[in-house]
């Protein structure tokens, strides 16, 4: 178990739905939940996933932390919305999936190797070095991300694009180098911690 | 009475000119119809057409008029002459508009029509004027029984409306359950919190109100007598008091279901209680954190709902009381609202929160009341609380709760008194000499509320799960005992803001029936109906169907078995004179006579004319509408049937369909509304009589040597428009197929 984990445990004790509220984006609204199932009815993937948002959110009431933190299910969802629109209840289903997510990874229990949470690393750790997204490193690292060989088999599998793409000067080769940033990273690495540090005081994250 | 003079009225207007031979219907009123006085109008029913008849009968002293153009239940305003009997033959809705077009059909068109004249005019002739109810009684002081949220509501409104009001309650204050509890659910904007009962204030405006009489620690010792009339014997601890009235209101509310009838919830145990008792614990809490009895503060506390109600295996409740969820939502928030950190869980299968309930329900949600959707199998007792084992159905998991208290949400039983049902075989026991039954009859007396001392027993009857009912839909204030009508949770389980609608309107049915009563008028459906019946006594048998069968128990027995008509109760279905074997009872207005001599002057075509007749008795609330709308919307049927509305198919007396099917006709429709569990009957029972006769009727159809076809019953609601004339068409098919009637021609 990790230590923010540990933490968040020994602070909530059996509250868990008190830790979503207060911790979670948008936690606040799961007590709100009527349990119609709307939301678990109208979610295109519904069925592909571990839980519904319906039954995460009774989880939560029910105290079922483990469960609902290293659940699939909120790192599935594609953002399309339906689930907002028709919730009678009114509840940020979407937000509070995304906000489910990212707890679970700041507890870092999310699933493992969740393709959505090892992309949604890489696209933060590739920005948040320079402010700016660099496509080619981006690109690669999704490529490698599975080990060495595979990478190789992935970037020649796309050679030709990626040819294609150099030709139409719509990729840099040179952005391997370092690679374009904004215009002071210090200060905006700055912003980025402070705000973390907001968010962590917040949220009654100790470290 | 002067002497009957009749008169009839032709219309040709509406088009009856141009489809009918109006010249032959004129001669038929006069010569076979032996009207003393027949015109023919083209706009009967304009200014000049009504005041024709008007002059009439001002001038030429008519009394009886026919009127030959639309149906009764058309043009009621244009043909309204209070002082003269009339009767009205239906050539528009029930021929030109039903009648299929074109020359082909114009004989038998012609025919239907004629044969209408004939029967209006042999009906006018057996008809009085109804006078109206010679015992009427004009008390209209009004008991309430019962002085909780229900009686003291119907009480003040009534008082207010300006009638007296005499309150029986048996507690030695005002307040019922109302007033043991903390709070009561929010009626008023916003409703999100608990709010304050106002039952003190209420029973005070009660207790000093001018109009008001309040008799507390007291019961109704005996009842008797009828709207406008009602003797009440009032049992105080002073003794007896006679309290004279002329409508009763029943509001004697609810008890809830018994704890210990659930032991497998805990029922009984320690920290177990029902709602009424966690109303108690939060009185004497006075607002602060909730104390269990033992004394120890409550931290966490499960409601389950549903505890011994919509229960499948026939055990407990099988209904939903519907206050039930609100109140729990309700406690919890006593709990939340003291001490936010107390655990509070509802648990239901179906959280039912009417009306406004959904703002409550969002409320207790922000106040962070958890709403598990489960449902519980067992209430355990667990160290120092209680263990809640459920099946939590969102999850599809069995699991279990800890609680300092568990709250079962058990139902309300109503105090509806005695149970006919089970009263009516024991008194029949106790009759032939039981001794057992007298002894039993002794008991359930004990249990009575209203102890009237009517024929048919001494409560309301009582419709489904011991409400004392009579309609849930169509007439949710009419009880079946006329005069009485009854107030909240007896009637139908429900909360307080439904109880004092209830009262309310209960309150406003009693002045109506009082007001009704005191000029000898009918109450609901035929409210203003001035005829009574009537029994010729001299003819009576004694045979009691009429006392048994009566819906409403309006009528008694003398000493001697003779039958003792109570007008005032009357309802005027006539189910008493379908009931009579010796046809000794009649309205002036409506008789054996009046449908038996229109059944009789039906002109009868030979048996090897192919020209079928079929009589139609319909009921006038839904079937003869539905006819009626038939030709509205044009929906042809054959020129075959000749429909006779009657009052209730109650009414139907079994020579009706013996005369019919003697004089040659080939078959009987009987057109009455649903009975059985979802009954739709106007007067509750009639179409259930009805139906439990004629299925007697085999054995006379197989005296007279005929198929079993030739007299059948059709279920028909307002609706059956197209339906109806399928029927018809479908049965003119199936009489063709079996062939006319080997009786034509002797009569």
């Amino acid at each position: 178990m990790t230590v923010q984990n540990q933490q968040a445990v020994a602070r909530y004790r059996n509250d868990f739905l008190r830790e979503v509220e207060e911790r979670v984006e948008d936690g606040e609204w799961v007590k709100m939940c009527m349990q119609c199932g709307v939301c678990a009815g109208s979610c295109p993937l519904g069925n592909a996933w571990q839980h519904t948002p319906q039954k995460l959110f009774m989880m939560i009431r029910a105290g079922k932390r483990e469960e609902v933190l290293t659940s699939d299910a909120m790192w599935m969802c594609t953002s399309c919305y339906n689930c907002i629109v028709r919730c009678p209840r009114k509840l940020p289903i979407t937000h509070i999936m995304h906000g489910l997510a990212n707890y679970a990874h700041r507890l870092n229990i999310a699933p493992k190797g969740q393709p959505t949470r090892e992309v949604a690393k890489l696209f933060w750790n590739n920005l948040a070095k320079t402010g700016r997204v660099n496509e080619l490193k981006f690109s690669l690292a999704m490529y490698f991300k599975d080990g060495f060989v595979q990478g190789i088999k992935n970037a020649m599998a796309m050679q030709s694009v990626g040819l294609g793409l150099v030709k139409a000067k719509r990729l840099n080769p040179m952005e391997l180098f370092g690679g374009h940033k904004c215009k002071d990273t210090g200060s905006f690495n700055k912003m980025i911690a402070k705000a973390r540090e907001i968010e962590d005081r917040k949220k009654g994250f100790t470290s | 009475m002067a002497e009957m003079k009749t008169a009839a009225y032709i219309c040709s207007g509406c088009e009856l000119g141009d489809k009918l031979d109006v010249a032959q219907l004129t001669k038929i009123a006069q010569k076979e119809g032996k009207m003393a006085l027949v015109r023919e109008h083209a706009f009967l029913c304009n200014e000049e057409g009504v005041q024709m008849i008007r002059d009439d009968i001002e001038k030429e002293a008519v009394t009886h008029i026919c009127i030959a153009a639309c149906s009764r239940r058309a043009k009621t305003e244009a043909f309204n002459f209070p002082t003269v009997a009339m009767s009205r033959a239906n050539l528009r809705e029930g021929v030109i508009w039903v009648i299929a077009e074109g020359e082909q059909h114009d004989e038998v068109r012609q025919e239907m029509a004629n044969d209408y004249v004939r029967m209006g005019c042999a009906e006018i002739k057996k008809m009085i004027l109804p006078q109206g109810n010679p015992n009427h009684a004009h008390n209209k002081r009004l008991l309430v029984v019962g002085g909780g949220m229900s009686g003291m509501t119907s009480a003040l409104e009534a008082a207010e409306a300006g009638y007296d009001i005499v309150i029986v309650e048996k507690e030695a204050q005002l307040g019922g359950w109302a007033a043991k509890l903390w709070k009561r659910v929010p009626f008023k904007q916003p409703f999100a919190e608990p709010q304050d009962t106002g039952l003190t204030e209420l029973a005070a405006k009660v207790s000093a109100h001018p109009r008001i009489t309040v008799h507390l620690s007291s019961t109704v010792a005996e009842t008797s007598g009828a709207p406008g009339r009602f003797s009440v014997q009032v049992k105080g601890a002073a003794g007896i008091t006679t309290e004279e009235v002329g409508g009763i209101v029943q509001a004697t509310g609810f008890t809830t279901y018994d704890l210990n009838k659930l032991p497998e919830l805990g029922g009984g145990k320690a920290n177990v209680v029902d709602q009424a008792g966690l109303e108690a614990l939060a009185r004497s809490a006075n607002g602060a954190t909730i104390k269990r009895a033992d004394g120890k503060e409550v931290k966490s506390v499960v409601f389950v709902q549903c505890a011994g109600q919509r229960d499948e295996t026939g055990t407990h409740l099988a209904y939903c009381s519907g206050h039930c969820c609100a109140t729990s939502v309700k406690q919890a928030m006593y709990f939340k609202d003291a001490n936010p950190q107390v655990d509070t869980v509802v648990m239901f299968t179906d959280l039912r929160l009417p009306g406004m309930g959904e703002d409550f329900y969002r409320s207790a949600q922000q106040k962070g009341v958890i709403f598990t959707k489960g449902k519980a199998s067992a209430v355990e007792a667990s160290g120092d609380g209680c263990e809640v084992k459920f099946r939590d159905l969102i999850l599809d998991e069995d699991t279990s709760l800890n609680a300092d208290l568990v709250v079962l949400a058990t139902g309300q039983v109503p105090n509806a008194g005695v149970n006919l049902e089970a009263w009516n075989p024991i008194v029949t026991a106790a009759e032939g000499g039981s001794d057992e039954a007298k002894q039993q009859k002794i008991e359930m007396q004990k249990t009575s509320v209203l102890n009237l001392n009517y024929r048919q027993g001494p409560d309301m009857p009582q419709l489904k799960q011991g409400f004392a009912d009579s309609h849930f839909i169509c007439f949710p204030y009419e009880t079946r005992r006329t005069g009485i009508y009854a107030a909240g949770p007896v009637r139908r389980p429900m909360d307080m803001l439904q109880a004092t609608e209830d009262a309310t309107g209960a309150a406003l049915k009693a002045i109506q029936a009082v007001e009704n009563a005191s000029i000898g008028r009918a109450a609901h459906p035929r409210s203003g109906d001035l005829s009574f019946p009537t029994a010729r006594l001299e003819g009576c048998t004694q045979c009691k169907r009429c006392t048994v069968e009566c819906p409403f128990g309006a009528i008694d027995e003398d000493e001697r078995r003779f039958p003792v008509f109570n007008e005032s109760r009357c309802r005027r279905c006539g189910t008493c004179m379908g009931a009579c074997p010796v046809r000794v009872i009649s309205f002036e207005n409506y008789s054996v006579d009046t449908v038996g001599m229109q059944i009789k002057a039906v002109d009868m075509p030979d048996e090897f004319s192919e020209r079928p007749r079929i009589l139609i008795l319909a009921c006038e609330n839904d079937a003869y509408p539905a006819l009626d709308m038939a030709g509205l919307q044009h929906h042809l049927y054959s020129a075959f049937v000749r429909a006779i509305p009657v009052r209730c198919l109650g009414s139907v007396n079994t020579i009706w369909i013996t005369d019919a099917l003697n004089s040659g006709y080939d078959g009987v429709m009987l057109m009455g509304c649903k009975h059985g569990d979802n009954y739709q009957c106007h007067f509750v029972k009639g179409s259930e009589l009805a139906n439990y006769r004629m299925s007697k009727i085999d054995d006379t159809l197989k005296q007279l040597g005929l198929e079993k076809e030739r007299v059948i019953t059709h279920e028909v609601a307002i609706t059956d428009n197209a339906r109806v004339a399928k029927l018809i068409n479908e049965y003119v098919e199936k009489i063709n197929e079996i062939g006319m009637s080997p009786m034509k021609g002797f009569n």
